[in-house]
């Protein structure tokens, strides 16, 4: 990189600044006051409308395999979904999703 | 001894936070690697972790800067993969609104991905829960990642190549996400946003900046919700 040390420190002040500002915007701004109804109604669905779609390229075109589909990542992706869907367990979705993921690698010894 | 209940809550937060223990560790030293590499000194690092304190924008931030991208464009592109954390903001709101400005301002510091999903789906489960509650249950959670995540950081920065890869870590992030979800997934309004959400997010995965991620969700959050609206309103 060719930013000079002063201009390196202003990118991390601003994007402290502006990831700060982002974060707190509703918190800091709203505070106590109601959300009207229809509003709050569209919130509730924020985890599940976000999660999908922040973690399904990740499983569908994972880095560790240069960005190329791969079964095994997929497979445990499913285990982890259906194990936390059916069972509201969310530790036993991790230990299964990972358990898979572990045996799968080591049983194709792929990483 | 009227704090003892919130006690509780604080320390159920931080034992809910072990699953992200394993996205945090192996996800903020790589930080540290690439940073370094990326011809950061350790203050310059460690800066990001602290003041920006949010893992995939600093990389966004480090991999333009790398390209000699102009400040505005690393600015620009490492606040548009964050916005996100806005629709978080906003969610959390009706929830911690109450607390005083000081304790909201704590909150927005350490609000990230994990501290977001563990406390949204613990409001979810646990509806009874006062706003002190909310507070040190969400405060439990990051009093165990946010010293992680620095001393993470400083040890990839110090480490340099020398941290070991594989393992499967790279994957502790999808993992840890996907089975805390899969729970709320309690109604077909429920689903239908999660199946929204999936198909436009692999669809618009190519998009600049990760723009992808807040269309898709803010277009997920909406085929939920007038969904929910839909159900209620037709004839039973």
């Amino acid at each position: 990189m060719t930013q000079s040390p002063l201009e390196v420190w202003i990118i991390i002040g601003l994007l402290g600044l502006g990831t700060y500002l982002i974060r707190v915007s509703f918190l800091g701004l709203v505070g106590d006051r109601q959300l009207p109804e229809w509003l709050l109604r569209h919130l509730r669905y924020t985890p599940v409308a976000v999660m999908p779609a922040l973690v399904a390229p990740l499983v569908v075109w994972p880095v560790a395999n240069a960005g190329q589909p791969e079964p095994v990542r997929m497979v445990a992706a499913v285990v982890a979904v259906a194990v936390g869907y059916f069972t509201k367990n969310v530790l036993l979705a991790v230990v299964t999703g990972f358990g898979t993921l572990l045996a799968g690698l080591q049983f194709l010894g792929v990483s | 001894m009227t704090r003892v209940p919130e006690r509780a809550d604080f320390l159920r937060g931080a034992r809910h936070s072990a699953p992200f223990i394993l996205v945090v560790v192996p996800f903020a030293m790589l930080f540290g690697v690439v940073g370094t590499e990326a011809g950061l000194n350790i203050a310059q690092v460690m800066g990001f972790s602290v003041l920006v304190i949010a893992g995939a924008a600093q990389f966004t931030a480090v991999q333009l800067m790398t390209e000699n991208a102009p400040t505005i464009m690393v600015l620009f592109g490492a606040l548009t993969v964050n916005l996100r954390v806005a629709m978080y903001s906003a969610s959390l709101t009706p929830h911690l609104g109450a607390e005083p400005l000081w304790k909201r301002a704590l909150i927005g510091y350490v609000l990230v991905d994990q501290s977001y999903t563990a406390a949204i789906l613990e409001y979810e489960r646990r509806p009874d829960m006062t706003v002190k509650q909310k507070s040190a249950y969400y405060l439990g959670v990051m009093a165990v990642i946010t010293p992680l995540w620095y001393a993470c950081t400083l040890i990839g920065a110090l480490l340099g190549q020398s941290v070991p890869a594989g393992l499967g870590l790279d994957f502790a992030l999808p993992i840890t996400f996907l089975a805390m979800v899969a729970p709320a997934l309690r109604t077909v309004p429920h689903l239908a946003s999660a199946f929204v959400s999936l198909v436009l997010g692999l669809a618009l995965a190519g998009l600049p900046f990760s723009l992808g991620l807040p269309v898709a969700a803010f277009v997920a959050m909406i085929a939920g919700a007038q969904l929910e609206l839909w159900m209620a309103r037709r004839p039973t």
